[in-house]
């Protein structure tokens, strides 16, 4: 089944304790200058933000119908069933469409490297398939960043939500955004200003419709488009046969 | 013969100079020292230019074959050559851009092994292939002229309807596809900029484009190789242009009073600003010299309007590209200096390429020599209209 990170931002204590869990879990240096940053980069993929006294933590969304996989040219990034948007380096070319095309901007650059790679949280699919969660969700001392079963999950933040209604804003981010995600969030504080994109803005559409309802009609045009272009070869090219013909007979006939 | 130090010598030799310097910077040091990208700028003035401009600038090879050897507008024999040519210089040139701009371009060949058909990229990058190819076979005969081997031409013009149908298919398909790339940004791409309808304007600006850039190279060469001009093919490529130009206006107005921003688009703001240039340039000049007939059929001025409308349509895909970003980025893009020094380059040796080939190959040759590589059926034609002369 399909599984999933639920982050319950009034729960987040801004310990950072799941961005130290990352960086060992994905062999990157972690230390004070890092925890500090507060962007995601090349060698940060997560980061807990601060606004106000709440907090609010970044990563890659893991999207249900993910606009980085369907654009990556040479299938370098793919959905795995079981949640995961996971990156195959060998394959990568670096022409960086999955960047622009994340709608949350998640896949981060090399841009130092000779050799780049494109850099994201990818949900740490080893301790998946060995049966346990992700290692932030196992650090995290409050339950704030949780894993389960995704359906189990938009259960229990329905509950949250319904049970303290003011501690909450009625909504789970990512429950239908660009299609759902795998990573979903509740807070009492717009996501917006975190610099996730808002609800409204990137709709609920998933991404690869956008290209796909042109991309299918591509198997159709070609065929027809192959039709139209020859015919008007031929006729163009038979009436200059006829004319041809017809010129030699008159020829002919003079001579 | 002597090598004569130009002017324009100098200039070639300091920017290829100043390339290869700045090429040394993109191997050695990595995209992060080379270029202004960053992670919220991943694509610069490489895919905005090089790619983007670079492959619509090469529509004229399409265009002009599609004119004469579907349409059989013989009027524009002579341009085909040249703009064939344009095209295939074009592409390498393209593909050279690429090299530049992909972080593991020596990875460039696994588009051909893991193929994502979901993809435009995909799309876009084997229909290049392939037209480059097709666009090879298409430029050989002059290489085969010039050695003069018989035999090979004669199985060029057996596969040359193949070629022609192919070129154009696989030209529709990927010149769209370049705007279908931004499809999938609906919600970072400027509205200015961003609509379902980004594929047909693709398509539709290479089709203007390839029209002006053949009346544009025509002029520039006459003048660079002191060749007599053809008013009637110029005339014939003004006045298509002027059509070509009203059909883009007419979808770009209609595009955005469907998507209502039309109101948007006389309200001051930076991408506004971007938006006049970019109409202007592509629309408000040269239409209005084009419907003088004065302008149409003098070679000096439907030079300048062909160039003001090219001008514009680099404008429309660098704003695409670059400045429909900078507001849902929140900071301005400026590529650095390496970065056009790159571009310019690749520009330089598409001009000294097209140079040599004009020397060497018979791309402006006289009438005989093309009968040898169209196909009969057109000779015919030829044969005809002198008869009735
Ligand atoms: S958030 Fe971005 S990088 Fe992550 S799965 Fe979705 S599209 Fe891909
Ligand atoms: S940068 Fe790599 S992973 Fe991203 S779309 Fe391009 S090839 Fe795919």
């Amino acid at each position: 089944m399909s599984k999933a990170i639920l982050y319950d931002a009034t729960m987040c204590i801004g310990c950072k304790q799941c961005e130290g869990a990352c960086a060992q879990q994905n062999k990157l240096p972690y230390d004070d200058t890092v925890a500090a940053e507060s962007v995601q980069s090349a060698h940060k993929y997560t980061v807990v933000l601060t606004k106000n006294d709440k907090f609010m933590r970044r990563l890659c969304m893991h999207c249900e119908k993910p606009a980085c996989a369907s654009v990556c040219p040479v299938g370098a990034l793919h959905k795995t069933a079981n949640a995961p948007v996971v990156y195959d380096v060998w394959k990568c070319i670096g022409c960086r469409y999955c960047m622009v095309a994340c709608p949350f901007n998640q896949p981060k650059y090399e841009w130092q490297s000779l050799n780049p790679r494109i850099r994201k949280c990818i949900m740490c699919p080893d301790r998946l398939a060995a049966g346990k969660q992700t290692a932030c969700a196992e650090i995290c001392p409050t339950g704030a960043t949780k894993f389960g079963e995704r359906d189990d999950l938009i259960n229990e933040a329905k509950l949250r939500i319904q049970q303290n209604p003011s501690n909450y804003l009625p909504h789970i981010y990512g429950l239908e955004e660009v299609g759902g995600t795998s990573v979903l969030i509740i807070s009492n504080a717009k996501v917006e200003d975190y610099g996730y994109p808002s609800s409204a803005k990137i709709g609920d559409t998933p991404m690869p419709e956008y290209t796909g309802r042109v991309m299918e009609r591509i198997p159709d045009f070609i065929p027809l488009w192959t039709l139209v272009l020859g015919g008007i070869y031929w006729v163009s090219h038979r009436r200059d046969e006829v004319a041809e013909a017809e010129a030699e007979s008159k020829n002919g006939g003079r001579r | 013969m002597k090598f004569k130090l130009t002017l324009w010598r100098v200039i070639f030799i300091v920017i290829m100079a100043l390339g290869l310097y700045s090429s040394y910077i993109r191997y050695f040091h990595g995209l992060g020292a080379a270029t202004n990208m960053t992670d919220q700028f991943p694509w610069g003035l490489w895919i905005g230019f090089d790619c983007l401009c670079g492959v619509m600038l090469a529509a004229g090879g399409f265009c002009m074959v599609g004119a004469v050897y579907l349409f059989n507008v013989e009027r524009l024999h002579p341009v085909v050559r040249p703009a064939v040519l344009t095209a295939f210089l074009g592409y390498l040139l393209f593909i050279v851009g690429l090299l530049f701009d992909l972080g593991r371009p020596w990875f460039i060949w696994h588009q051909m092994i893991y193929m994502n058909p979901h993809s435009v990229m995909f799309e876009v990058g084997f229909c290049v292939m392939t037209y480059t190819t097709v666009l090879f076979f298409e430029f050989l005969p002059n290489v085969f002229e010039r050695l003069n081997w018989k035999t090979p031409i004669k199985w060029i013009n057996k596969i040359y309807p193949v070629l022609i149908v192919a070129g154009i298919l696989l030209s529709t398909l990927h010149q769209s596809s370049l705007g279908s790339l931004y499809l999938i940004m609906p919600s970072k791409l400027h509205p200015f900029w961003y609509t379902p309808a980004l594929p047909f304007f693709f398509f539709a600006s290479a089709v203007a484009v390839g029209l002006a850039m053949t009346i544009f190279e025509s002029t520039q060469s006459a003048k660079a190789f002191g060749r007599q001009l053809e008013l009637p093919v110029l005339v014939t490529l003004g006045g298509a242009l002027l059509v070509a130009l009203w059909v883009n206006l007419l979808l770009r107005v209609e595009d955005f009073y469907h998507r209502g921003v039309l109101g948007m688009i006389f309200k001051p703001s930076y991408e506004a600003y971007f938006l006049w240039i970019e109409l202007i340039l592509t629309f408000v000049i040269p239409i209005t010299m084009l419907s003088f007939k004065k302008v149409r059929i003098s070679p000096q001025l439907l030079y300048l309007a062909s160039i003001s409308a090219v001008l514009g349509f680099i404008t429309n895909r660098l704003n695409i590209a670059l400045i429909g970003f900078e507001t849902y980025v929140g900071h301005h893009y400026v590529p650095k200096w390496t970065e056009f020094s790159i571009t310019l380059m690749i520009v330089a040796m598409g001009f000294a390429l097209f140079g040599l080939a004009v020397r060497y190959l018979p791309i402006f040759e006289s009438e005989s020599a093309h009968k040898l590589e169209e196909p009969e059926v057109t000779v015919g034609a030829r044969v005809l209209s002198h008869a009735g002369d």
